[in-house]
């Protein structure tokens, strides 16, 4: 892959919630670069504030209570951060898109779907209600949904969720974006048709040379369909680097811990799996030095007191640990 | 010779499909569409399936939470098919089920210890001091701090809830438990603590298992033998390794290729199937794998595989297969 400038350049992304008494820090600092052609896979547990991150991106926050603290998002040489309403509004859906887990609440119940992927068409490709028609039967065509015209006039609630995920995902495609942000886009169908899916998102990346931040938190749909992983914990990346070296030497224990604990397919399985101890901290409750180090069997007082900022190693891999690759 | 816990044949759990304008039975959506089971006492047996298989409604009709069409349940040697509620009660001790949520399944309004008191007092089996001892027991067992009993449900974690879904479950020293996606709902990294307590548990206790889940790498871990279920029946079922390493059914065999690898670049999941699970309600004819079916005959689409036993105990629901 060729280093191409970043078509998505976020830096310091910092989003709290105001709560009663308080704020909660949900992304601390989040920074990543997104290249032409590349996926980058956002992995975290719950809490770990990769959905906000991708929510912040998109400027679809509630604010309040939700606030954008600080940061830069960069796409097209401008800031989306600080972008007006109305010119994000015509980012959304067209140069940058979004697929999410529950295309049933993002999916309009009372429109068709052919209409529903005529209107971007219509509003940010000037096309004509015509050509627009036209278009959206050869996108539900690529995307994998037998019998277009027919499908055209159903309703979201007449279509099973994996036909309405690729309908999702043909409104997502139909202006060719730069960027797709795909917030868990399989994780609520079943293994066959999530292995479909994943297949349907690589070969129109290939097709269209679109950019996809995948956020999940399944390790395994992140091996086989990202270029780049960044783990988050606690709202911070603490790892980030390509995939296939990230998986094979994790440098931070977090990473290390999550790839362990998962339950592989193995002729022979080790009566218990590793664990990792404890619960992932509450946002209001972090500790005062690394999130993790309540949870790390290699902490020590360093890593209670002070917490570690990424540090770069080789290879394009950077780790937020004071005792990164401790086996 | 090893006790067999509980048989279960031909089972048939039908929903009724009404048209509330007709006032009419339109039809029937087959959720358990005659599935048999033998389990013995101390083994651990996965369903998997995907969504619409019918494995959940499979599990709450052994345990009678629904009631079965027809076939039979047997469990103890006893046959519970047409048990009514009052007589259910006393086996109910033994059999327990633990839920994928359990926030839904506990009660908001009553603390932990409440919760775990009540099994000893509606079955008249401890109250008082003796009562308070036995939830510290169970507390223990799970691994939660004694003064859990004190505290809401809404005050635990995903993975503590859990925790104390098992300690009610485990209260009446069950012997057959039924585990309905026990960690799906949980954050990978405490996955892996409550599958090692199920473990543990069913080492110690002497516990039997059904395991049901949709996770085929969950379900590898813990279990010894794997049932597969499409559309309402068993399409394979067979000692663990052989069904991981040696899948004998063209569906057992998609499945397995779709779950993605957490090796990049090992292995690339492959997208075997086209199309969706067709609908319970409208099985296609013959086998019900046979639209989807990369392998299927002119046979397939008439009669339905019955399932047989290869060798190894392995058994198989398709027409690619003789016994």
């Amino acid at each position: 892959m060729t280093l191409a400038a970043p078509v998505l350049r976020v830096d310091d992304l910092q989003v709290r919630f105001r709560i009663p008494g308080g704020e909660l820090r949900a992304v601390d600092g989040v920074s990543f670069e997104l290249r032409h052609g590349e996926t980058l896979g956002l992995v975290g547990e719950s809490g770990s504030g990769k959905t906000m991150t991708a929510l912040a991106l998109l400027r679809l926050l509630e604010s309040p209570p939700a606030e954008v603290q600080a940061g830069t998002a960069m796409f097209d040489g401008r800031d989306l951060l600080r972008l007006p309403e109305r010119e994000m509004a015509d980012l959304r859906g067209s140069r940058l898109s979004m697929v999410f887990q529950e295309p049933m609440t993002s999916l309009n119940p009372i429109m068709s779907i052919g209409r529903q992927i005529d209107e971007p068409l219509i509003r940010h490709l000037g096309l004509t209600p015509r050509a627009a028609r036209a278009r959206t039967q050869d996108l539900l065509a690529t995307v994998g949904i037998p019998r277009p015209a027919q499908a055209a006039a159903l309703y979201p609630h007449m279509l099973s969720g994996g036909m309405r995920q690729r309908a999702m995902i043909a409104i997502a495609l139909a202006c060719r974006p730069a960027v797709l942000v795909a917030d868990e886009p399989t994780t609520a169908l079943d293994v066959t048709i999530q292995a479909q899916i994943l297949e349907l998102l690589e070969q129109l990346q290939r097709d269209m040379g679109t950019a996809i931040l995948l956020i999940t938190h399944d390790l395994a749909v992140i091996a086989e369909t990202a270029h780049r992983v960044a783990v988050m914990y606690a709202g911070r990346i603490v790892e980030t680097g390509p995939v296939e070296t990230l998986f094979a030497a994790p440098l931070h224990p977090y990473t290390r811990g999550l790839l362990r604990s998962i339950p592989r397919i193995v002729r022979n399985p080790a009566p218990e799996l590793p664990e990792i101890p404890g619960v992932v901290p509450a946002p209001g409750e972090l500790p005062a030095g690394c999130a993790f180090a309540p949870r790390c069997a290699f902490a020590d007082e360093t890593c209670r007191r002070v917490r570690p900022d990424l540090k770069v190693f080789t290879g394009g891999r950077q780790a937020a640990c004071w005792k990164p690759r401790h086996d | 010779m090893t006790e067999r816990l509980l048989e279960v044949r031909d089972l048939h759990t039908h929903f009724p499909i009404v048209s509330r304008l007709l006032r009419r039975r339109l039809g029937s959506v087959r959720a358990v569409d005659g599935v048999d089971l033998a389990l013995a006492a101390g083994e651990v047996l996965g369903i998997v399936g995907e969504s619409g298989s019918g494995k959940t409604t499979t599990g709450k009709t052994i345990l009678k939470l629904i009631e079965p069409t027809s076939g039979s349940i047997i469990f103890e040697g006893r046959d519970i098919t047409r048990l009514r509620a009052r007589a259910m009660m006393p086996l109910r001790r033994r059999m327990q089920i633990i839920f994928q949520d359990p926030m839904s399944s506990l009660n908001p309004r009553m603390t932990v210890g409440r919760i775990l008191a009540a099994p000893f007092e509606i079955h008249g089996i401890a109250r008082g001091a003796e009562c308070r001892d036995r939830v510290a027991e169970l507390l223990r067992l799970v691994g939660l701090p004694a003064e859990a009993a004190q505290r809401y449900p809404h005050e635990f974690s995903g993975g503590q809830r859990q925790r104390v879904g098992i300690a009610r479950a485990l209260a009446l020293r069950p012997r057959l438990i039924i585990a309905d996606e026990p960690v799906s709902a949980l954050d990978v990294s405490i996955q892996a603590q409550i599958m090692n307590l199920l473990a543990r548990l069913q080492r110690e206790l002497g516990l039997t298992y059904i395991l049901i889940s949709h996770n085929l790498g969950v379900v590898s871990h813990i279990c010894d033998r794997v049932a597969v279920m499409y559309l309402g029946r068993i399409v394979e079922n067979a000692p663990r390794e052989a069904l991981f390493f040696d899948p004998k059914h063209p569906y057992t065999e998609a499945l397995l290729a779709a779950v993605p690898s957490p090796e990049p670049g090992l292995h690339h999941r492959r997208a075997l199937l086209g199309g969706d699970a067709p609908s319970p309600a409208n099985p296609p004819r013959g086998c019900a794998f046979h639209p989807r079916c990369p392998r299927a005959m002119p046979r397939c689409a008439e009669e339905a595989p019955s399932l047989i036993t290869l060798r190894g105990g392995h058994q198989v629901a398709c027409h690619l297969h003789t016994a």
